[in-house]
């Protein structure tokens, strides 16, 4: 059993960010993307909290910066569920295709 | 000097009431506005009445010569080291008297109108106005810097435009007040070219300093001015002649008169504060003003005589045509102002040289009174006839004694006849031509004789001719506050000749002697009586006397009738030549080249963005897509091409 190394860290981190930018990309529901979104920054907190452990172990510099991610994404999500609320009021429907009229 | 600091109180007087009249006016003081504005002008008019008796009996004379005092002064915008525009107030004995001359007609305006104005939709807006005025003009006198007074200058003609406009419902008044405003903006830019002529040469924009360095032969910027010289004239003549054309302008001196008698078509009261007694006389007060450099320039000073002389006997011919009862005097006041500025064009600078000067202050003072008057008995008639002309009045003598025996005053007064006021001051202005050019005095003569002609023809029309139609008339005289300042300015236009004037207000501050010589006096009042009696010959019954004698003249009488044809000319230079030949080209030049540069720089914006607008496809997950693809493109470069 070898050492978990902070390049596995980064795959996994990777592998999450990019499901991400999948999900936001091909789903159309928008609470999805909404969830797409939470995966990547997910992502960076992982990232965040790895490079603080291997690279400056006795610091907690990258710890606080997930935290401050966890808090800003909780108010995103109340910021955008109010804005799908409202979308779904208008338009009866939460799919991205539906709300394009803002165009040239 | 801080005992002399009450004299800013003097305009900021009728400023407060124009803030507060014309902010809250119309909703807060509906009926009381005339008493606010009135009440503000009473203290304004005491306080200058206080002001002169301080000046001149006090502490104005040093060595037995008045001495210029700058009461304040505040530095309010610095160009260089030396040109700066300063806020300061300026005493000497013609703005003291000029401030007296203005809160006081200003005053009688204001009371007059209380009953003139009743009942008007926008009483407020017009006191409002009323106080903007006096507080313009009562800065424009106390003015210590030549741009200061400059400044001022443009407010009263604002306010000038904004008054003859009152009655903006009616197209013939909005012509009017855009025709006065027009033309005596024309004038002011001759203004701000003759300002920035002095300022350059002399180096400084204050009244005092100029004065010092352009008359003192041996100062540098005196010789540097006499030395420039642009088509034959020196700058000297250039910058006088320039501000000259502002001041006739203002004072409505021929050729740039035409907007005076349109003016009329302000209220009655308005013409008789602004175009007879103050605003119009500015003109001859920046002339008397500078006069000390005028004095020095003989082309400038024989351009003011000649056009002043030239304007007094155009409009007196011209008043003798008119029917229009308020035309009538709005021509008397040209031709009088005229006799002003040819009265400073024959003075020098000085002892008994300097006693055209005096006389033109002298007449300034009188007018002022007996003009108001004239205009504020003719705003009485107009009130009760409801019309402007000659035809619809007549045999109004017994309907209105006060205002009958008020005007016949005014007329005697202007006509010049002993002892009214106008008799003093005219014969100085004519023993001043007498002493210096004897063709300006056979103008000045021969005007008098015509000045009584028309001004008894008016009043005969008025007061005599025919019987009053009693059926038509609705109402009585007028209310108290109308008679009391006919009455007022009645007694002054009785006394104020003898107001010692020559040992007040002189060119160089000295005490001027003075004398009534009858023997010289004689022909011009003889002249008068002529001219009385010839207009009671031909005026007092109705008949048909004055056509025939019209009909014979023929085409003078029509050219005077229709002033001259100067309007006309001027219709014809700006809407035949001026428009044809510069406005119609500048108006190509406008819509193809400015205009096309600008349409072809927004087509070809707009062109490009038609072919790129595609990529604005509403479409959220497009956006981070482009979004995403910059970022990798971008981290591309960094990584990969960025060494």
């Amino acid at each position: 059993m070898s050492e978990i190394t902070v390049t596995h860290i980064l795959f996994v981190s990777t592998a999450l960010f990019f499901t991400g930018m999948y999900g936001l990309f091909t789903r159309r529901n928008m609470i999805t993307m909404l969830m797409s979104v939470e995966l990547i920054l997910n992502s960076v907190n992982i990232n965040f909290v790895a490079f603080n452990k291997y690279l400056y172990p006795g610091k907690l510099d990258g710890v606080f910066f997930t935290i401050f991610v966890i808090t800003i994404a909780a108010a995103e999500a109340a910021v955008a569920i109010a804005i799908i609320i409202n979308l779904y009021r208008s338009h009866h429907s939460i799919d991205v295709e539906d709300a394009s009229e803002l165009k040239y | 000097m801080n005992n002399y600091l009450y004299i800013a109180f003097i305009p900021l007087l009728p400023l407060a009431s124009f803030l507060v009249l014309g902010l809250f006016g119309r909703k807060y003081f509906k009926t009381f506005s005339g008493t606010v504005g009135t009440a503000s002008l009473l203290a304004s008019t005491i306080l200058s009445l206080y002001t002169a008796y301080h000046y001149f009996f006090i502490d104005g004379k040093v060595n037995g010569v008045f001495q210029q005092i700058i009461a304040f002064k505040y530095t309010w915008l610095q160009f260089s080291p030396n040109i700066s525009i300063d806020m300061g107030i300026i005493l000497d004995p013609i703005s003291v008297m000029m401030l007296v001359v203005v809160t006081f007609v200003s005053l009688m305006v204001h009371v007059f109108s209380l009953g003139y104005m009743k009942g008007e939709e926008r009483f407020a807006t017009y006191y409002a106005f009323l106080s903007l005025f006096t507080f313009s003009m009562l800065g424009l006198v106390l003015s210590s810097n030549i741009f200061q007074i400059y400044m001022f200058w443009e407010l009263v003609g604002v306010s000038s435009f904004l008054l003859i406009g009152y009655y903006f419902e009616k197209p013939s008044a909005v012509a009017a007040a855009k025709k006065a405003f027009i033309v005596t903006r024309f004038a002011d830019l001759g203004f701000l070219i003759g300002i920035l002529i002095l300022a350059f040469y002399s180096g400084t924009l204050d009244f005092g300093v100029l004065i010092n360095k352009l008359t003192s032969i041996q100062s540098p910027e005196y010789l540097n001015i006499t030395a420039a010289s642009f088509l034959g004239a020196s700058m000297l003549t250039w910058g006088l002649t320039l501000v000259f054309i502002g001041g006739a302008g203002k004072s409505a001196m021929f050729p740039l008169h035409i907007w005076l008698p349109d003016a009329m078509e302000g209220p009655t009261p308005v013409s008789a504060l602004i175009h007879a007694a103050t605003m119009v006389v500015a003109g001859v007060y920046l002339v008397a003003r500078l006069f000390p450099v005028f004095s020095i320039d003989v082309t400038a000073l024989q351009i003011v005589t000649y056009v002043g002389a030239f304007s007094a006997l155009l409009a007196a011919i011209i008043a003798c045509t008119q029917t229009d009862i308020k035309r009538v005097l709005a021509y008397s006041t040209m031709s009088q102002i005229g006799y002003m500025m040819f009265a400073l064009g024959v003075s020098k600078y000085g002892g008994e040289n300097g006693l055209g000067y005096m006389a033109s202050m002298f007449h300034l003072f009188t007018h002022a009174f007996f003009k108001s008057l004239l205009f504020l008995g003719a705003g009485a008639v107009i009130h009760l006839v409801h019309s402007n002309e000659m035809k619809d009045m007549g045999g109004l003598r017994k309907l209105m004694p006060i205002t009958h025996i008020t005007f016949l005053i005014a007329c005697l007064a202007i006509a010049g006849i002993p002892p009214f006021a106008g008799f003093f001051s005219k014969e100085e202005i004519l023993l001043a031509a007498f002493n210096s050019n004897k063709l300006i005095y056979g103008i000045a003569v021969f005007t008098s004789g015509l000045t009584a002609f028309y001004m008894f023809r008016l009043y005969y029309n008025i007061f005599w001719s025919k019987e009053a139609d009693i059926h038509e008339i609705h109402h009585g005289e007028g209310t108290f506050s109308m008679k009391l300042p006919l009455l007022i300015l009645g007694a002054l236009a009785l006394t104020s000749g003898f107001v010692p004037i020559a040992s007040l207000v002189t060119s160089d501050g000295a005490v001027l002697e003075t004398h009534i010589d009858f023997g010289f006096s004689a022909l011009p009042v003889l002249l008068a009586v002529a001219g009385i009696l010839l207009a009671t010959y031909l005026y007092k019954r109705e008949n048909s006397k004055p056509q025939t004698i019209a009909n014979s003249l023929g085409s003078l009488y029509k050219a005077a009738y229709k002033k001259f044809y100067i309007d006309e000319v001027y219709l014809f230079i700006t809407k035949k030549i001026i428009f044809n030949l510069i406005g119609r080209p500048a108006a190509w030049i406008d819509k193809n080249i400015v205009d096309g540069f600008m349409n072809l720089l927004a087509n070809t914006t707009a062109k490009i963005s038609e072919l790129i607008k595609g990529l604005q496809s509403g479409k959220v997950q497009n956006y981070a897509l482009y979004f995403f693809g910059g970022i990798i493109g971008l981290a591309a470069l960094f990584i990969y091409l960025w060494k």
